[in-house]
């Protein structure tokens, strides 16, 4: 029943999925945040996958995926000239986050699209494997 | 005696169980779409079938005659020293595609061809099932002997 490895293997696909999908959440959130936690400009973060190998083989036949690490962008986030915004620094600038709106948005759909990708695949496997479970009937 | 009855039965079940291990491997791509530096991996169906059902050539008659005790396609390991060779999980038989179009991160999984693979796949190993289930009716009747 090597199909049944299916579901570990799309499954831990669509959890890192949707935690890269809760990364986009919480950028596009943030992204007219003046200070985030710790007071600065928000920084927009990503999720790295990495392949984590799951069957009880250990082998490549099963290739589930795992979020290693999230990362923050450490560029310099965006600067305008607000004089009269109780966060303006010393030169009057307010610096909001980095976050691109449009990259996001595009990491937004990449990320729904493999969700569902995955979801296909473990419904497919599901109905064959039933249909295994009726074999001879 | 018993075992002539199912013999006709081994071939398929072989087949079945590839198409089950290919099927994981195809998801096992789908999952890794997003992963940089991930190869993209498949398996030779027809060679991989051969070597599970010790075949040559690619006739229709395949498991007829061969005893039906030993692990199909495998060379016998009838010692404790032998090494075992071959069989359809072996890494041996897993290759590498080649990326369509290169990507930047190093992932050579191309989804169309995947989601392709993978419905040919699923239709293929339904396929199997069908023959296994017109086999066991076939039995079925012949045991019987109603009209």
């Amino acid at each position: 029943m090597s199909m049944l490895n299916i579901f570990n293997v799309s499954g831990s696909a669509i959890s890192a999925q949707s935690k890269r999908l809760n990364v986009v959440a919480s950028n596009l959130a943030n992204a007219d945040t003046v200070a985030g936690p710790d007071g600065s400009a928000y920084k927009a973060k990503q999720v790295n996958f990495q392949t984590q190998f799951m069957g009880a083989d250990g082998g490549p036949g099963s290739a589930g995926v795992s979020v290693s690490s999230i990362s923050e962008n450490q560029a310099a986030g965006r600067r305008v000239l607000d004089p009269k915004n109780p966060s303006a620094d010393a030169d009057g600038y307010v610096t909001y986050s980095n976050v691109n709106a449009i990259e996001e948005m595009v990491n937004m759909i990449s990320a729904s699209r493999s969700y569902q990708n995955n979801v296909e695949v473990m419904n497919t496997a599901k109905s064959l494997l039933l249909k295994t479970l009726q074999m001879g009937n | 005696m018993i075992n002539n009855l199912t013999s006709i039965l081994d071939f398929q079940a072989q087949a079945l169980s590839l198409r089950s291990e290919r099927q994981r491997l195809l998801a096992s791509n789908i999952a890794n779409a997003d992963t940089p530096g991930y190869k993209s991996r498949d398996m030779d169906f027809a060679k991989a079938l051969r070597d599970a059902t010790g075949q040559q050539g690619g006739g229709t008659s395949l498991s007829m005659g061969r005893p039906s005790g030993t692990a199909a396609g495998r060379l016998d390991t009838t010692q404790s020293g032998h090494i075992r060779i071959g069989g359809a999980t072996s890494d041996t038989n897993l290759l590498y595609s080649t990326a369509g179009q290169p990507n930047l991160d190093n992932n050579t999984v191309d989804m169309d061809r995947e989601r392709a693979s993978f419905a040919d796949n699923a239709i293929k190993y339904e396929a199997t099932l069908g023959f296994i289930n017109g086999g066991v009716k076939t039995m079925l009747d012949a045991i019987k002997g109603t009209s």
